[in-house]
């Protein structure tokens, strides 16, 4: 016992003495240790370090070539690295630790939506920012973060109106594990496809656990289901690991995307990467990048960062684009606000535009959300995809689903007067249903 | 552990142990109130929350050494008690949040306004009562034990095969709680409380107050574990452990004073859970995961199993390794050193530290004065 | 066009040439190169790269009649179809990578920079069906009948007068009756035929009892004659209850090859942990190696010897074997050796090592999944009656077996096996007889390090390979040894299959969650009944 509160004291100890130097430092004396620090929260070990090692790769990137353009404000940028290892509560002790010990400026990460529900309260009360960069199921909008990944109307829409449009899709399985992100964007798509006139009959919906990776009875299923003479497909909410047993059952069973289409919104180049595409061909995932666009910003891009990992064969995907977007749009505010005050960056961001990767530009708007483009992408026998369709323009996000009973009164709007996350335009107040 | 000698209800170390918990749970406000931020023994809140979560995993290892240590009982699924007491509460904290949630529905929470639930299901009904809540946090593990511990002891379950099925209760749960219909949230569990008996659960002195709490439910479950051990009633356990069934001929109804035991220990995990959700702010189902209930039986092999004192010092210490190497340069590696440290402490230090400490000083003891009687420490029954 | 074609738009192109072939059929010849020169239009088409523009000139390509239509549409298929050049044309890229000219499959002497015409999902259904329609009268009975099948899966009233003239001709019988059946498909939906033509139809279409007669059997119009919609829900009621009863084989099915994986899981633990007694909470990781074994053997194969990319997992089965094998062995001498006789130290040992040699490979191979690609001999997938087997699965349930009994027969019949046995039973007098012990010790744990090793190879084939590969499996490994009864190899066998098989069961009323979950409980109770498993070993070694 005694032992850790020496240790307690020295933590305590040495946060002062970085918070001393930053405090010296702002006081005018120049030098090299002069640094704005950027935390890093992505898991590095556990089962989303599958996912999230390569964000935390990216932030870096992101830093160096920063810091090879100058830094911000003149100063360099140094990120602080650590690992909540998909332990949800050490999310929540590692934002503290970020924010109140090392001081950092901002922070990139989180993927699952309980390791951004963790950490929220912890980036409300110590007022920091949050950058958090990938697909989720929407219904929320905070003060103090920023979603550079799509919500459910930027992902999962465009793709089931291309598969109506496109492949005369009438019947449909919903097929996603058993956690939030699938539970709402089914809910939004079984509502949307109501009223497109797709029949209860027609619809079918299935969850499995995490990692669930016997799927013999469900592809059966499903195999059963699209046999009933309409044009079947199924929309995949499955998540990371119970993917490649999924598609290899597909596979296995002879399920081709001539017969029922797979399209999925959780499925990359880097989940491809573990998989035998041959079998895949054709199956669809709708994102807001593909490595495979082709533009010469992404070209430039992945050079870059294939340079940068020493690994010519170093794939790019969805969220590490909204990563860098995040961050690109982070380092644009703090120049206009003219310092990292998370006050002044989060007034700032709003209306910040900054290229994307596939070609255009993104805007941070006042829900807090990003602009995107839509791709559907099919799946090509090398793991990449081939994009056949893309919107026309760039879509905004609806953080509160109007296809939801609770959320279609709601709007999210972080300017002034507003300045409200959850105004209900019914009742004309802040906070829901506004009682 | 000596059956020689009766022991005082609390030896040298309890008394060390009892100090250091007293002398933190005045410390820790004292500097972090009182002391200016900037001065060198300012204890900031982030180390507080810290500490205080340290303190409840000090006591959930406390409640596993009590059956381990002194029955014999190896429960891969102490989690799922520590879980139970976690949800109880965090239940609690979910209806404290009233209209405050993002909805803004007075009763509902936020996670079954938005997948559409119309109405509350019965089983959260009273949680919005504290003492209600406060009863359920004992009531919930202790029942689940309860049951558990009446069919396994009755069937005369034992070593491994207790362990195992322990653990296929925790999994078994961990599935059930993952399942959003269940009604307890799902994968994102119940977080962004806000008020706990209309305190701010942010503030720093709840905070404090938190602490405190958890350092003196550990004082006192120490106590209680204690008093326990080395009444007549733990001299059947620990002869439980060492025979079960020489105790059962010689006339004990073994398999209740296990059950009694495992009960507590249950309870004791539970208050636990109820004392580190509102530190933590969430409980989400992957507190029943089976390598957490693992970790903790960890946590009692590096401190010393049977030495509660070294139960509770196990737990603090791992988890400050953890905290301290999850972050900056070592980050990559770290899990190379808990992976480490587990396999050289069995190998080196077999009793743990607390044991290993005590076996020096035993050994200095008969060294110094006339050869005591010989105390060999009782294999334990697997 | 009925609405059912409006579904299949692809079809389109297959009603338009099976409505050519009929035409042609009539006047008894096949369309003269008269035709061919359309072709050049179509060419022009696919340099669009539009799916509607390609989609549209395969349905004039399948029409022409031209002698280098099926090479156009088999290079499309393979995306050898490319396009380039101002203005632009249409090539067919030959052996490597010259540029042909698709009509006359010479090389081009002046080839511009091209572009493969892209090709989705909808342009490969376009794809299949101008093969279905130029294969109809293909000299190949077996594309004919593929053909057939098709024809009769698009029920489309507009090919019937060429399935007519195809049957005619058509002199092989299981063609013929392919035919007959596209034939009877069509004709239970089509307005305006008699109640007996129907019935018949209805008859014949029943007669094959699986589901995608079910689909056509539901199509009968409402307008038909009461006779007929009788007929047609006593075929239903028949292939229901049928098809009820194969879905429940199918689902022992599916039980068999989940419980040969939970076998394959678990057998190696029934070493480590049944008949050693170590709490081998490593043994997940073993398995992990194993299938990364697999990863690096198909890495080198696909680097070097390309060739060999079939045998690849049997190169692997031996090679993960030895190399788990040798790891066991090294963890038994510097960790597990110390511990005999302090079980549950072992269990903590043993989480230290699966954590550190998680993040070994994780450091080496990284976090995410590797690729590891299945052999032709084990994709796809068969059928027994109503029962569908998956390749994949049957060689793993074969493979458990074989593992299973090899393992039985080093046990019982070698002398190693004789001696694994005498140390495990009683350490001492195994000593005093002269048994090496520690080597005995080394190789046990070995044995069982290396078998899940092997199962690592298989797992390959179905899971994910990646660091948390080897977590998954653990916890049910450990329920099927306990299960079956510790110490007992026919136990693990029993109570992996049982387990499967319960599981496979449940599931369908249960789900997949609620379905687990109640096994768990199941397993749980069933320990109360039977605490020491289902082949519960008698004496007085276990009451240790």
């Amino acid at each position: 016992m005694l032992n850790m509160f020496t240790h307690a004291r020295r933590m305590a100890g040495r946060a002062l003495v970085g918070a001393a130097a930053l405090a010296l430092a702002g006081g005018g004396v120049a030098g090299a240790q002069e640094t704005i620090k950027v935390g890093v929260l992505h898991s590095l070990s556990g089962t989303m370090a599958i996912s999230e090692t390569t964000l935390k790769d990216t932030v870096l990137f992101m830093v160096q070539e920063q810091n090879a353009a100058g830094g911000v404000l003149g100063k360099k940028l140094e990120a602080v690295v650590v690992d909540p290892a998909s332990n949800w509560p050490l999310f929540a002790e590692k934002a503290r630790e970020l924010i109140e010990k090392e001081k950092v400026a901002v922070v990139f990460g989180c993927w699952t939506s309980v390791s951004r529900k963790s950490v929220l309260p912890v980036f409300k009360e110590l007022n920091s920012i949050l950058f958090y960069p990938v697909q989720y199921e929407g219904e929320e909008s905070e003060r103090n973060v920023f979603y550079t990944g799509a919500a459910p109307n930027q992902q999962a829409i465009p793709a089931v109106d291309y598969l109506m449009e496109n492949e005369d899709v009438e019947r449909w399985v919903l097929a996603g594990t058993d956690y939030v992100y699938p539970r709402t964007t089914n809910k939004i798509l079984e509502a949307y496809l109501k009223s497109k006139g797709v029949k209860e009959e027609d619809i079918m919906i299935n969850y499995t656990p995490f990692g669930h990776s016997d799927w013999q009875t469900i592809v059966a299923d499903i195999k059963k289901f699209g046999s009933a003479g309409k044009k079947t497909a199924v929309v995949s909410t499955i998540n990371g690991d119970a993917n490649v047993p999924f598609y290899k059952e597909l596979g296995n069973q002879g399920i081709k995307a001539t017969d029922i289409p797979v399209v999925a919104f959780s499925v990359g180049e880097e989940e491809l990467a573990g998989i035998d595409t041959k079998p895949l061909l054709g199956h669809l995932a709708a994102w807001n990048y593909f490595q495979s666009v082709d533009v010469p910003e992404n070209a430039a891009f992945i050079k870059k960062w294939q340079a940068y990992t020493k690994n010519d064969k170093r794939v790019t995907n969805d969220p590490m684009e909204a990563t860098v977007i995040g961050f690109n749009m982070w380092v644009k505010a703090v120049e206009k606000a003219g310092t990292t005050d998370a006050d002044a960056v989060i007034d700032a961001l709003i209306g910040v535009t900054v290229p994307n990767l596939s070609g255009g530009f993104s805007a941070m708007m006042p829900n807090h959300h990003i602009t995107k483009p839509v791709l559907i992408g099919e799946i090509k026998e090398d793991g990449q995809f081939d994009i056949v369709e893309q919107t026309p323009g760039l879509i905004v996000a609806e953080e509160w689903s109007p296809y939801l009973e609770g959320s279609k009164d709601l709007i999210a709007d972080w300017r002034k007067p507003l300045n409200c996350g959850n105004f209900n335009v019914k009742t004309g107040k802040c906070g829901g249903a506004g009682q | 552990m000596s059956i020689t000698r009766q022991p005082a209800l609390l030896g040298t170390s309890g008394i060390i142990f009892l100090a250091v918990l007293f002398a933190a749970s005045v410390l820790v406000p004292v500097l972090n109130l009182a002391v200016a931020p900037d001065s060198a023994v300012h204890v900031p809140t982030y180390v507080v929350s810290l500490l205080g979560k340290y303190l409840t995993y000090a006591l959930l290892a406390l409640s596993v050494d009590l059956i381990w240590g002194y029955v014999g009982i190896l429960s891969l699924g102490q989690g799922a008690f520590f879980a139970l007491g976690g949800y109880a509460m965090g239940m609690y904290l979910m209806r404290q949040i009233g209209t405050r949630g993002v909805y803004g529905d007075p009763v509902l929470p936020d996670f079954m306004v938005f997948l559409n639930w119309k109405e509350l299901p019965w089983f959260w009904y009273g949680f919005d009562w504290f003492p209600f809540a406060a009863l359920m946090v004992l009531l919930a593990p202790g029942i689940l034990a309860l049951v558990f511990g009446w069919f396994a002891f009755r069937s005369r379950v034992t070593g491994v095969y207790l362990s195992i099925i322990t653990q296929a209760m925790t999994f078994a749960l961990l599935l059930a709680f993952f399942r959003n219909d269940m009604g307890f949230g799902g994968n994102n569990g119940l977080t962004d409380f806000k008020d706990i008996l209309g305190f701010n659960i942010q503030a720093d002195g709840t905070r404090l107050t938190l602490f405190v709490l958890s350092a003196l439910a550990l004082g006192l479950g120490y106590v209680l574990c204690r008093f326990l051990v080395r009444s007549h009633f733990g001299k059947v356990l620990v002869a439980i452990r060492d025979a079960e069934t020489r105790v059962r001929f010689t006339g004990y109804r073994a398999e209740n004073y296990k059950l009694v035991a495992f009960v507590v220990s249950a309870m004791l995990a539970g208050i636990a859970g109820a004392l580190y959700v509102p530190q933590v702010g969430i409980i989400n189902p992957s507190e029943f995961s089976p390598a957490n209930s693992i970790e903790i039986i960890v946590w009692v092999a590096v401190g010393g199993r049977g030495t509660l004192v070294g139960a509770a010092l196990g737990a603090v210490l791992v988890n400050y390794a953890k905290t301290y190497f999850t972050s900056g340069m070592l980050a990559p590696y770290w899990l190379f050193m808990l992976g480490g440290l587990f396999v050289a402490v069995t190998l080196f230090l077999p009793k743990g530290i607390v044991g290993t400490y005590y076996d020096w000083r035993e050994k200095r003891r008969r060294h110094d004065d006339i050869p005591a009687a010989p105390l060999a420490a009782p294999g334990p029954a697997e | 066009m009925t609405s059912r074609a409006r579904l299949f738009p692809s079809l389109r192109v297959l009603c338009a040439a099976l409505a050519l072939l009929f035409a042609a059929a009539l006047v008894g010849t096949f369309p003269g190169r008269a035709e061919a020169q359309d072709i050049s239009g179509a060419l022009g088409q696919f340099t669009s790269n539009k799916y509607d523009d390609t989609e549209a000139a395969l349905g004039a390509l399948a029409l022409s009649g031209s002698p280098a239509a099926a090479g156009i549409v088999s290079a499309l298929a393979d995306g050898r179809l490319v396009f380039g050049g101002l203005p632009p044309r249409v090539f067919i890229e030959g052996e490597g990578g010259a540029l042909l000219d698709p009509l006359t499959m010479q090389p081009v002497a002046d080839a511009p920079p091209v572009k493969p015409v892209r090709v989705n999902n909808r342009v490969r259904r376009a794809i299949e069906a101008a093969n279905g329609a130029l294969s109809l009268v293909s000299p190949d009975a077996g594309k004919r009948r593929e053909a057939a099948l098709a024809v009769g899966r698009s029920r489309d009233e507009a090919a019937l007068p060429a399935l007519d003239a195809a049957l005619a001709k058509e002199s092989d019988p299981q063609v013929k009756s392919a035919m007959n059946l596209a034939r009877a498909s069509i004709l239970i939906g089509k307005e305006g035929i008699s109640p007996a033509e129907r019935i018949a139809a209805v008859e014949l279409v029943g007669a094959e009892g699986n589901q995608d007669a079910l689909a056509i059997l539901r199509g009968v119009p409402d307008s038909a004659a009461p006779e007929v919609k009788q007929a047609a829900a006593q075929a239903i009621e028949g292939i229901e209850r049928n098809l009820a009863m194969w879905g429940m084989a199918q689902n022992v099915w599916y039980g068999l090859s989940l419980g040969s994986v939970l076998l394959l899981a678990a057998i190696g633990l029934a070493i480590t942990f049944g008949v050693m007694g170590v709490i081998n909470m490593a043994h997940g990781e073993m398995v992990m190696l194993g299938a990364y074994t697999t990863f690096v053997v198909q890495e080198v194969i696909r680097t070097s010897y390309p060739g060999l990319f079939d045998a690849s997992l049997l190169i692997a089965i031996p090679l993960a074997f030895l190399f788990t094998g040798l790891i066991g062995v090294i963890i038994e001498r510097t960790v597990i050796r110390f511990l005999y006789g302090r079980a549950l130290e072992t269990l903590l040992a043993t989480w230290g090592i699966s954590l550190i040699l998680q993040q070994a490979i994780r450091t080496i191979f990284g976090p995410t999944n590797r690729e590891v690609g299945a052999p032709s001999w084990m994709s796809g997938s068969f059928e027994i009656g109503h029962l569908s087997i998956t390749s994949g699965r049957l060689w793993i349930i074969v493979f458990a077996l074989l593992v299973f009994f090899a393992l039985l027969a080093t046990l019982r019949l070698t002398r190693i096996g004789l001696e694994m046995r005498a140390v495990t039973q009683n350490r001492r007098m195994a000593a005093s007889m002269g048994i090496r012990t520690n080597w005995v010790d080394a190789m046990t744990f070995g044995l069982g390090s290396g078998i899940a090793g092997m199962a690592g190879v298989a797992l390959s084939q179905i899971d994910n390979v990646s660091p948390n590969l080897g977590q998954s499996y653990i916890i049910d490994s450990f329920l099927v040894v306990v299960f079956g009864g510790v110490g007992n190899l026919w136990g693990t066998l029993v109570g992996a299959m049982t387990l499967g098989v319960a599981n496979k069961l449940l599931e369908p009323y249960a789900g997949a969650v609620l379905g687990k979950i109640a096994l768990l409980v199941i397993v749980i109770l069933f320990i109360q009944k039977r605490p020491r498993g289902l082949f519960a070993l008698k004496g007085r070694s276990i009451e240790a």
